[in-house]
């Protein structure tokens, strides 16, 4: 258990965060930026669970940033959909690139 | 190397795999489940850090709740068996040397920093501690951002239904027409 360095948690945390800006960087459809976002929360996440863990073993703190950044992003993650599902209606795509009247 | 290490190593190429195959697939469908297994990962990964607490809320909340909304999302938006456009080559170039920029220079920080524990107490987890502090109104009680949470969630929720409300009333309608 103790054999893991912190280090290598932060360095699997800090892959996945640009995993998911990679994804938001190439990505133009709506949903997949929103699964990339998904994935960059999820890293940070990662960091506040191993940070709590090993410098702050008799805290609780890390765990109850993670708790609400997870209900944040079921809340963000529901709002998003909505606001596809409405875009879609007008727009009959859910491209970025196409969704360009607020633009200028 | 001992097996937790070795389990660590395996779970971590798990989720970075997956999470790669998630972010380039050109078949959404596919995207989402490939999220969907990198989201179990990083719930093995809680597992393996001993918080089975936060491990079952990330099954519950993501695998549960949050892939399913994308997925049935997908089914209401776009055919999931089509393939998506190829992404700009140059901007997939670009995009790439920024991460990779970005993640070398992360990484390079991370393991210039020696990362020293203030205390050396074992930590044990308890879903009974959780709860006492969560509700807590005296020091370090986290009562008041729970309540908060609480009325967020409350308000995503009727802000989801408003928006995704279909309206019949002519104005919507002949605003849309403007659009088209």
């Amino acid at each position: 258990m103790s054999e893991v360095p912190l280090t290598h948690i932060l360095f699997l945390s800090t892959c996945l965060f640009f995993i998911g800006i990679y994804g938001l960087f190439t990505r133009r459809n709506m949903i997949t930026m929103l699964m990339s976002i998904e994935l960059m929360l999820n890293s940070v996440n990662i960091n506040f669970v191993a940070f709590n863990k090993y410098l702050y073993p008799e805290k609780l703190d890390g765990i109850f940033f993670t708790i609400f950044v997870i209900t944040i992003a079921a809340a963000e993650a529901a709002v998003a959909i909505a606001i596809i599902i409405n875009l879609y209606r007008s727009h009959h795509s859910i491209d970025v690139e196409d969704a360009t009247e607020m633009k200028y | 190397m001992s097996p937790a290490t070795i389990i660590f190593y395996i779970i971590s190429a798990f989720i970075l795999g997956t999470g790669v195959l998630a972010v380039t697939t050109r078949k959404i469908f596919r995207a989402s489940i490939w999220l969907l297994f990198s989201l179990i990962g990083i719930a093995a990964l809680y597992f393996w850090m001993q918080l089975e607490f936060l491990a079952a809320v990330q099954i519950i909340v993501y695998v549960g709740g949050i892939v399913v909304l994308i997925i049935f999302s997908i089914f209401l938006t776009i055919k999931s068996g089509e393939e998506m456009p190829k992404p700009i080559l140059i901007r997939s170039i670009f995009s790439a040397l920024a991460v990779l920029f970005g993640t070398g220079f992360v990484v390079r920080l991370i393991s210039l920093y020696t990362f020293k524990p203030i205390s050396t107490t074992a930590f044990n987890l308890s879903v009974n501690q959780i709860g006492t502090q969560m509700l807590d109104t005296k020091d370090f009680g986290y009562l008041l951002p729970f309540e908060l949470i609480s009325i967020l969630l409350l308000a995503a929720m009727i802000g989801c239904i408003v928006i995704a409300l279909k309206s019949n009333d002519k104005e919507a309608t002949t605003f849309q027409n403007s659009i088209q």
